[in-house]
This record gives C-alpha cells, structure tokens and sequence, in this order.
C-alpha cells in the first residue's frame, strides 16, 4: 500500500522514514548489553537477538525468574519482547515468534510434541519454501515431522521423506531447507552462530579543573593526550589509521576533529603535528572543559627498532608521515597516485586512487603508439582554418593563436566502448603533431563525415606532447 | 618504507666536482633548486624538468640500481586548468610507478606541498607547476624553498607557467619552449624526439648559455646542429629490443 493511500484511510497515521543501519548498529550495541544473561550473544537480524545461558540461569534464580528479568529490562528501556528459551536456538526462535503456551522448553521434553502446533514458518524458511510447503499442503511442524519419520506406516513414510528429501537436495541453505531446518530445531545437527564481541576502540581522555580558553593551553593537552594515546596503543601493539579529538565546551557543545592517516602510525610528536593544523579554527566560547581522543581504527604494527646510524643520518620524514601532512592540509582527493585501468579510451584509461595503497595488478598496455605526457582534463575545442585535402588541419587555432602544422603523425583510431556508451557516441582520430614553433600537441577528430551521428565532425586538442 | 639508497650529504655532493665553466647534461654537482620558465600551452617546462630530473639522478649516482623512492609532482589550479594533469601512458616506465600527484588548490598551498615534499628522505625529487607570478611565490619563499632543499638533499625543479623572471634564489634558472624535432628515421613526416630550446639565464657556478636539448630515448643531449643532425636522428622508439629474460630459447642459450 503507498502511504498516500495509506493516509486516505487513515490520516493521523504517523510516518517515519526506515533506517536500517540504525536498526542494525542499535541492534548490535543491544546483543553486547544482552551479554548480561549469559556470556555470549548473536544477532538475528532484523529484530531479533539469541543469548546463550547454558548453566546462566540458576545465578538468575531459575529459568521463569531469568526471563522474568529479561522482560523487565526490556520494558524498562521501552522495548517490546518475547523471550523464550529453549535447549537449540531454533526451537526458541519458533517459541519466541510463534509461541503460544510457555515460552519455555526444557530439555527433559519432547520438542516435536509440544512444537507439534507451529506453523513451518516457525522454522525460520525463506518465503519461496513456504509457498512450495504450502502447496505440498505441509502447514504445520507436526506434518513435516509425522514425514520425517513418526509416522504409523514405516514404508510409506519413509516413500515419503524420501521425496521430501529429493524435492530439496539441492538446497544446501538452511534457510531453503525445510528438513536441515527440522533437524537444526530438533538439535541433531549443529547450527553455527556468529557471536557478537565487543572490541573496546582505544580512547583517552583528559578533563581539566579550568576551562582552557587559550590555544597554547590546547596543544599542551592534546600533546599530552597524544603521548597517553601511543601507549594505550603500544600496550595493544597497534598503530592508529584514524583519530577522533572530541573537544567538550563549557556549553555543552561538542567539537569534532577527525583525521585519517596513510599507515598505521604511533608518533606522538606526528599527531601532534596533524591535530595541530587542523585546530586553527576552533572557537573555544566560553572554555573547553574535556578532551577526548579516540582511534576509532586501528590496525596491527609491531614494535620496530629504531636504526641509530640511518636516524642521525637522515633527517626527514618518512613517505608516511609527508602523505599526512599533506592529506590533512589539502584534503583526501589532492593527493593521489596515477594507476592505469582497463581501457582504452586515453581519459578513462588512469584512474587516481590514495598514494599509498596496493596498486592494483593490471596488464601492460602495448605501447605501439606514443601517448602526450600531459592531458588536459577536458578536451578543448580548436577551430579548424585550412584543412589538408586528406581531411588533416594546417592551420588551426587553439585560445586565441594560430598554430600551423608542420608534421602529422596519424591516425590513430580509437573506437567508443560499446559496452558502456551509447550507440551514437561518435569515434576518434587521433593525431599527434607539431606546428611551425616546434610544440607537439595531441589532436583527434570526433567522428568522420557520413558516419551518421552528427554533422561535420569537430576537432579537439587533449594532449601537450612533451 | 625505509630507502636503502645511500644520499651523501650536500656540502660533499656540491665539492666533489670541479665547478665548470660550461654547463652540459651528465655534470657530477647538480642544483638542489631549479626553475625553468615555459609558456603554458605546451608541455616543455614539464618534459625538460623530468628530463633535467633524471639527468641528475643517474649522473650524480642516486638513482644507480633499483631506486624505487617516490617522485612528487605537484600542481596548483591554474597549471591544472592551463596545462593539464600527468598523463601515465606518456610518463617514461621507471617514474611511471612511482608517481604521486598533488593537487594543490592555490600557489600557496603548492609551496608548503612542495616543502613538506623536500623535507621527506623517501622522495627522489619533487617537481613543480606554478601558473603566473603569484604573491606567495615571492623570494623569501623562494629562498625557503632553496634552503630546505640543500638541507635534506632533495632536488626540486620548480615550472614556472607564463611567468615573469622574478627576484628568486633558484641555483639554476632556465627559460625553455618547445624547438622543431628531428625527424625520425622510419617516419620522416611524423614529430620526432622531444626537444627544447633552453636558455640558462642565472647559474652559480656556469656561465649563462643557450642549447638546444632532446630526449634522445631517456637521455638528455645537446643537439648541435639540427640541419646536420636531421638525417641521421634515431626513431623515437627502438624497434629491435634484446629478448633476454622473455624468450626462454635466449635464456637456453646464455
């Protein structure tokens, strides 16, 4: 139904746009405060969480008592639940969602006997399972089961399961498999979880007895807060990829810095600098009371021994650390690295990607032709004055001067990608010349007369030849 | 990444030649800090500080063996706009791995781009692009430029795009544009090497000159005459290579 319609019905109807992501990321800070009631959890996205309380529940008080608590907790937070436990996660997520009796099944009962009641979408199937199931006329556990072997004629039922089991052999997904399901809530084949483990992000923080109002007072800090920050990272044996300075103001308001480094680094001295050159327009108010520095990603690096000779030898700074200073100063995207990629076409054939990462493997290009050694980044239109009888300008003019070719080298025709342009895309010429004062230029044609895309084709200069 | 290669320090690189009189390509004391002063709407200013870069690499004995250090090339807008970004498919093969752009959105962010530059020990060289006579490019950031580049030992080849030769303290400054190629062998029609009209204006320790240079396959020479040079000028791509290492009959054989 479209929420317009929707509102005709109904017009106090309240509309909230979805966030999954949101969903996702509260759902998984959930699983970790879940960890409460027993010592692992796991989500079941979209809305559901499994904790494992397997010798929990007496420290609880009992099993009624534990999921009496669970209840409780959760209203207290205004959040609605159906709790359920059971001896496999299967069975307590048919409690949970289709449940109707006791929320609990213990592990002295039959769980075919009192799960009997359910219906097979209890079984946690996708939606095209359910529909051949239903067309089986199989509606409730308790018939796939009489299937799968309890029922009163042994040869018929096992005729039976047999085609149950040929109907899905090719199904290797749980989820598309009603029998696997089965056997998964019955507890005869194991079901692997992937559990939720929080990974405290380093942090370190500092709150002061006066409000700092001064920015000398604020590099004391964060230097101060810096060096705090390569220990907790040294005792981790990690090296920080990305830093966050959360600056507190006396007002309440909360100032933001983030920086991102080309490797994992651990230099006090080098955040310092980073940091430092991005705090210049940080308006303090009425005082800064706390700072808070984070890694919010950090990856894996060793301790290294410094080299005595080569450090007294050379005084500059690593590749690592300039990319920095560099990044932070002028941003992420003025940067780059050229890297060639699979084309053909000379403007989509180089792509720019961060100086430092892994270089994609691509292959040679075979150099038959020589290519300009600068591109403009937008092909410029040249006014054609005289053109050869072969169709190659003489004299042509490009931002205001008129260049007379001397030499021509060419063509060189490079056709559109059909796979990714239009069919009317015109194709290209190319030719590399040199005009009376000696300068090389990297000319083409778009399209050639008669082609039937176009008028009479344009020319356009996109390369300066070294 | 740590460098293996071995840099002298600068005062014994500048004492270990005799100063000559003349300048000529292959001398042993190169700069530390050039300019070279192009028109914009070529790309000789960019072809001749790559050329001069790798002159002074190889003969001043740096980039002997595998030298995989970086080599920075930095631009600010108005060189973007006027003469275009790097292209890698015309870049010679040893940079064209070891290339790292910047983009710098004004004169005065290329200058601290190109200082943060020389003060890396991981960077070859670091050329420059600057449109105009910017204010920032003035002679005291010149001579910071100078100063931190004798200091840490990297070279910078500064372009100067349509400027004026301004008060700078470059050790070497060249007015270079674009001269008539000769004509390859195979295809006397088609342009040929890369070539430059270069005009040494200032030197220290040269006397000011005028050459005519090409980029004879990776290798920079003067050309002498270019009428008694023409007919014997070599294609600008070696047809024949030797096979050594792809072929595994040559490698059967040796």
């Amino acid at each position: 139904m479209l929420l317009a319609d929707a509102r005709a019905l109904c017009p106090e109807l309240a509309a909230v746009p979805a966030d999954p992501a949101g969903d996702l990321a509260a759902l998984e800070k959930l699983a970790l405060w879940a960890q409460r009631w027993g010592p692992w959890s796991a989500l079941d996205p979209p809305d559901g969480l499994l904790v494992d309380v397997t010798g929990a529940a007496h420290l609880f008080g009992g099993e009624e008592r534990l999921l009496g608590d669970v209840a409780r907790a959760f209203a207290a937070r205004g959040f609605t639940v159906r709790p359920a436990l059971a001896p496999t996660a299967g069975a307590a997520w048919a409690l949970s969602h289709y449940g109707r009796g006791a929320a609990i099944l213990a592990p002295q009962d039959d769980p075919l006997r009192l799960l009997a009641d359910l219906p097979v979408a209890a079984l946690r199937l996708d939606d095209d399972v359910l529909t051949v199931l239903r067309r089986l006329g199989i509606k409730r556990l308790g018939e796939l089961a009489g299937v799968s072997g309890a029922g009163d004629d042994p040869v018929q039922e096992a005729a039976a399961r047999d085609a149950l089991r040929r109907r899905f052999r090719n199904r290797h997904s749980p989820a598309a498999n009603p029998l696997l399901r089965l056997d998964q809530l019955l507890g005869r084949v194991p079901e692997p979880l992937l559990p939720v483990i929080a990974r405290a992000m380093p942090l370190v923080q500092r709150r002061l007895m006066e409000p700092l109002r001064h920015r000398a007072l604020l590099d004391t800090v964060l230097a101060d807060l810096a060096a705090a920050m390569v220990r907790e990272l040294e005792a981790r044996g990690e090296g920080a990829r990305r830093l966050e300075l959360a600056l507190w103001r006396v007002d309440g308001e909360v100032l933001q810095r983030r920086i991102e480094l080309a490797a994992a680094t651990r230099e006090a001295a080098h955040i310092t600098r980073l940091f430092a050159a991005r705090l210049d327009d940080v308006d303090a108010g009425f005082g800064i009371e706390m700072v808070q520095l984070r890694a919010s990603w950090s990856e894996p690096l060793h301790l290294a021994q410094t080299d005595l000779d080569a450090a007294a030898e050379d005084h500059g700074t690593a590749l690592a650390a300039c990319i920095d200073r560099l990044t932070v100063r002028l941003g992420p995207k003025a940067v780059t690295r050229p890297v060639s990629r699979a084309s053909h076409i000379p403007e989509r054939a180089q792509g720019w990607q961060p100086p430092l990462a892994p270089v994609p493997a691509s292959q040679q290009a075979l150099a038959f032709h020589t290519r300009p050694l600068k591109l403009l980044d937008r092909p410029e239109p040249i006014a054609v004055l005289y053109a050869s009888p072969d169709g190659i300008p003489q004299r042509f003019r490009w931002r205001g001067a008129v260049h007379e070719v001397v030499r021509v080298e060419g063509p060189e025709r490079i056709a559109p990608e059909w796979w990714r342009e239009r069919s009317t895309t015109r194709l290209r010429d190319y030719y590399r010349i040199e005009d009376e004062a000696g300068r090389r230029y990297w000319i083409y044609r778009l399209g050639i007369a008669g082609d039937g895309r176009g008028g009479v084709p344009d020319w356009f200069l996109q390369g300066l030849c070294a | 990444m740590p460098s293996t290669v071995f840099r002298p320090s600068p005062a014994r690189v500048l004492a270990r030649g005799l100063p000559e009189p003349r300048w000529r390509p292959g001398l042993v004391a190169q700069p530390f800090h050039s300019e070279i002063f192009a028109p914009a709407d070529e790309a000789s200013g960019a072809g001749l500080a790559l050329a001069l870069a790798r002159d002074a690499l190889t003969s001043s004995g740096e980039g002997r063996g595998e030298d995989d250090r970086q080599v920075l090339w930095v631009q600010d807008r108005a060189a973007i706009r006027q003469g275009g970004r790097p292209c890698l498919a015309g870049l010679s093969p040893e940079l064209a791995h070891r290339l790292i752009h910047v983009a710098a959105a004004t004169p005065e962010d290329a200058l601290f781009a190109l200082e943060e530059g020389l003060k890396c020990r991981d960077i070859a060289c670091v050329i420059g692009e600057i449109a105009g006579n910017p204010r920032a490019l003035s002679f005291t950031a010149s001579r910071r430029l100078s100063l931190t580049s004798e200091r840490h030992g990297v070279r910078l080849w500064l372009v100067r795009l349509d400027a004026q030769p301004d008060l700078s303290s470059a050790r070497m400054r060249w007015q270079a544009r674009s001269a008539p190629s000769t004509a390859p062998r195979w295809n006397p029609a088609a342009p040929g090497p890369a070539s430059w009209q270069a005009e040494l204006f200032r030197a220290r320790a040269h006397a000011p000159g005028q050459w005519m240079l090409s980029d004879d396959a990776g290798t920079l020479r003067i050309r002498h005459d270019p009428d008694l040079d023409s007919a014997a000028a070599p294609d600008p791509r070696y047809l024949a290579r030797p096979t050594v290492g792809r072929s595994l009959a040559a490698r059967a054989h040796a």
